[in-house]
């Protein structure tokens, strides 16, 4: 299982957790885990996020792997200029 | 600079032969001669000049539009309105589509309404005011602030995402909360803690060279376009949506480039053109006005911030809290949570609490300029610190080193930092002499830090030989900052030939495989590490070729300083075998050679910079004068120095001017007022000191050679630091950008 960390925010629609651990192999499989356990980020999700795995900012590859005891952030989804 | 924890992608090169050199710039000659085609430089036989009918007010029901006394103008051959664009769009699509063509509301000023194309640019521009419009207004509003109390007008009823708090007004479309730690008590923890509102107004990039379009669209569905842009790919498949052709049919070709910083990163009057040649049957060109851009295209958020901090005397950040309200226009957007995300990111806090709000206004929808968000955020949070250390009477780089986020150390929006080069900035910028330079009579010192995300993003490189032992390099990615060059450089380095000996081309839509826009900071390291392998790709069927000529396995031969070479004595005895004497052969040894890369890189390593500021105002008239400027930055590896260092100094000149004069100028009537450089100032070459750099090198773990973005991060602390130094020379703490004269001399009024 991997922990994965929530923006604050996000606790309204995870039943108030701001961690949520999921069954994952890589950055895919932890935004799909998430809508399964809590389908209301699913158009959150859709809209768009970033994801941070072990300090590296993953834009928006769903390939990149994750490890049981990978940091995993969900954070903004990044934009630039 | 060694690395003690290479990445998978990091090499820990210690030398170079090519990378790191100032080598001539590819595209110098075309530009100084004036061969260079930019955007306006592109004819057709037979094309027509289109022109766009805009909205004067700032928000208004369209009730009727009348085209029919403009379409009897002699020489008019086609106006188009929304009706020719493609319906069922949803999203980021249908925004697109709506702010470059309204629907039935006009939502700003300046909001396109219809598009003439005409046998001259005179007689397109003269049906233009032949076109009727009756118009309902509406009640509009400009102000952040003001478009998010309960009674503001409604810009988009409908677009309020569900993280928004519940009872907000619905021009508040999304938010974003984060942070860790126990505030309370980490307030409770300092001995002093500030509180202060900020605010900053909308600043346009400014890019000197116009948007502008040339377009093909025939009945059958097959088009060509060429465009000033960050991404042809980008433009190719939203504009072929728009117009509702298939996305492989639109061929799009990117022009040279006279800037974008952010602002050429979608389309503006590409698909209007495009539309109208359909309609016409003729090629089109379009070219904005300056007024058209300002009034039209993206400028950046205006924000309203409210940041709190607590200190104890020795200089130890207790708590941070940030508030960021940032208006994106009359569409969702507004990188506020960008600006929340970053705001606190020089700094390793306990307890932080951080806030973004997207806001709507009736304004045009806003654009990335350099990286999004984060200028502002920075200028608030920075400014409290500069107070925080002056109150407690504490050096302000001495107290950011005593909390810089460094590696292993918790981001404010959450992850653990990999290694990044903030204290390293910090350093230089401590033993800097302009730390140590005398300050004159009302002058003032500012310091500031800064930081951005940098991005990857989808790549595709082509790298071809030729017989005489020469490479094309075929990249999706517009030369923005001296792509081209450093390309090339990179591709020496694996290639072992010289620099000159490569030639680096944007290749248009038809000829690679999808490439994001140039944004991001991502060219130098996403393209760079895909020219990278696509070389090593390229060298590999090297060494396959001279394995097949000396009859040994692939595996026993290496590639060494441009030669194919036996991998030791048990390979065999041959001589190096030059690239040259490889592709003399090649067509009869197999084929051309040419290497490939794709793919989406996801190490493109965050940034820090640090900037040191001495400005000096005129106490009589207001005006503030940037008497030194260096810029310090962590470039992980510089694979250009010189267009490195034009990149700081780009951001720190478009830094001044967002600080100190330039702001988007709303009356009361939501009409934008200063609509020309005369009215809207940004600075000249007399307004600018010589700025000094300083590039530091953190190799990011991330890419072959190092290499970090370099693009956006000179935009993130100049706000904050020209603010500090100003506070300095005034007394007095300023807290809105511009900090033009009118607001410094009320300022010295109050004080």
């Amino acid at each position: 299982m991997v922990e994965v960390n929530l923006w604050s925010g996000l606790r309204h629609f995870t039943d108030g957790a701001v961690t949520v651990e999921v069954e994952a192999k890589n950055v895919g499989e932890v935004l799909e885990g998430l809508v399964k356990l809590h389908p209301e980020l699913g158009d959150i999700i859709d809209a768009g996020v970033s994801v941070a795995v072990d300090g590296k900012v993953i834009a928006s590859g769903l390939t990149e792997k994750v490890r049981p005891e990978s940091e995993v952030f969900i954070i903004q989804q990044l934009k630039g200029g | 600079m060694a690395l003690d924890k290479p990445g998978e992608d990091y090499e820990g090169r210690t030398s170079y032969t090519h990378v790191g050199t100032r080598v001539d710039r590819p595209d110098g000659l075309d530009k100084v001669t004036g061969r260079a085609k930019f955007g306006a430089d592109a004819h057709a036989p037979g094309m027509l000049h289109g022109a766009i009918v805009r909205s004067p007010h700032a928000h208004a029901k369209i009730l009727k539009i009348d085209t029919s006394k403009a379409e009897a103008l002699a020489g008019v051959k086609a106006v188009v309105t929304r009706a020719d664009f493609a319906t069922g769009l949803e999203g980021e699509e249908w925004n697109v589509l709506e702010n470059v063509m309204a629907s039935d509301t006009a939502l700003y000023d300046g909001h396109a309404l219809a598009a003439i194309a005409a046998t001259s640019s005179l007689i397109a521009r003269d049906a233009v005011k032949l076109v009727e419009v009756e118009y309902e207004l509406l009640p509009h509003v400009t102000d952040v602030d003001e478009a998010m109390k309960p009674d503001a007008p409604v810009i988009r009823a409908g677009q309020q995402s569900k993280l928004v708090p519940e009872g907000m007004h619905p021009n508040v479309v999304n938010y974003y909360e984060g942070g860790h730690g126990d505030m309370d008590a980490g307030f409770a923890e300092a001995d002093l803690v500030i509180e202060r509102h900020f605010t900053t107004e909308a600043a346009h990039q400014g890019y000197i060279e116009p948007h502008a379009a040339l377009a093909t669209l025939g009945a059958d569905g097959k088009g060509e376009l060429w465009c000033c842009t960050q991404g042809h790919f980008i433009v190719q498949k939203t504009c072929a949506a728009l117009v509702g052709i298939d996305t492989s049919q639109l061929r799009v070709t990117a022009s040279e480039i006279g800037g974008g910083f952010g602002g050429k990163t979608t389309v503006f009057l590409e698909p209007l053109a495009l539309a109208l040649s359909r309609k016409s049957n003729r090629p089109v060109k379009m070219v904005m006005s300056r007024s058209e851009i300002l009034r039209a295209t993206g400028p950046t958020s205006s924000a309203s911030m409210d940041i709190k901090i607590g200190m104890t005397k020795d200089g130890r950040i207790t708590a941070g809290k940030g508030v960021f309200r940032l208006q994106g226009g009359a569409f969702p957007d507004a990188p506020a949570g960008m600006a929340a995300e970053c705001s606190f990111a020089p700094y390793n806090l306990n307890a932080v609490s951080i806030e973004g709000y997207e806001v709507m206004a009736n304004r045009p929808k806003q654009a990335a300029y350099r990286a999004p968000g984060s200028p502002m955020a920075a200028f608030a949070v920075e400014s409290v610190v500069d107070e925080l250390c002056k109150a407690l009477e504490l050096d302000p780089i001495e107290t950011r080193l005593k909390n810089a986020s460094r590696e292993g150390t918790k981001a404010a929006y959450g992850p653990t930092w990999d290694r990044i080069g903030l204290v390293e900035c910090l350093e230089a910028a401590q033993a800097h002499p302009h730390m140590q330079a005398p300050l004159r009579e009302s002058e003032g010192r500012g310091v500031a830090a800064g930081f951005w995300f940098n991005h990857g993003g989808e790549t595709s490189v082509s790298l071809a030989l030729s017989e005489d032992g020469t490479a094309q390099i075929s990249v999706g990615t517009p030369d923005i900052g001296g792509s081209r060059a450093s390309m090339a450089l990179m591709a020496a380095e694996i290639l072992g030939i010289e620099y000159e000996n490569i030639r680096v081309t944007v290749a248009d839509t038809a000829t690679l495989g999808y490439n994001d826009v140039s944004h991001g900071s991502r060219v130098t390291y996403a393209s760079g590490l895909a020219t990278i392998n696509a070389a090593k790709d390229a060298v590999g069927k090297l060494c396959d070729r001279a394995a097949q000529r000396w009859g040994i396995d692939p595996e026993a031969v290496i590639w060494e300083d441009g030669c194919a070479k036996p991998a030791g004595p048990n390979a065999g005895q041959f001589d190096p075998m030059p690239l040259k004497e490889i592709t003399q052969r090649m067509g009869r040894t197999g084929g051309p050679i040419s290497g490939h890369f794709e793919a989406t890189p996801e190490g493109a390593g965050v940034s820090f910079g640090v900037h040191i500021v001495d400005a000096h105002v005129d106490r009589e008239t207001g005006k503030t004068s940037i008497d030194r400027y260096t810029v310090i930055q962590d470039a992980g590896k510089a694979v250009h120095p010189t267009y490195v260092e034009g990149q700081f100094q780009g951001g720190a000149a478009q830094g001044i001017g967002w600080a100190l004069n330039e702001e988007y100028v709303y009356g009361e009537d939501g009409r934008l007022q200063n609509t020309v450089f005369l009215d809207y100032r940004i600075p000249v070459a007399s307004d600018l000191p010589m700025i000094d750099t300083v590039i530091v090198e953190v190799p990011n773990p991330g890419h072959p050679f190092g290499v970090r973005g370099v693009g956006e991060t000179g935009i993130c602390p100049p706000l904050a630091a020209i603010a500090n130094a100003v506070s300095g020379a005034v007394g007095v703490r300023m807290t809105s950008l511009p900090m033009s004269p009118p607001k410094i001399l009320k300022a010295l009024k109050e004080q």
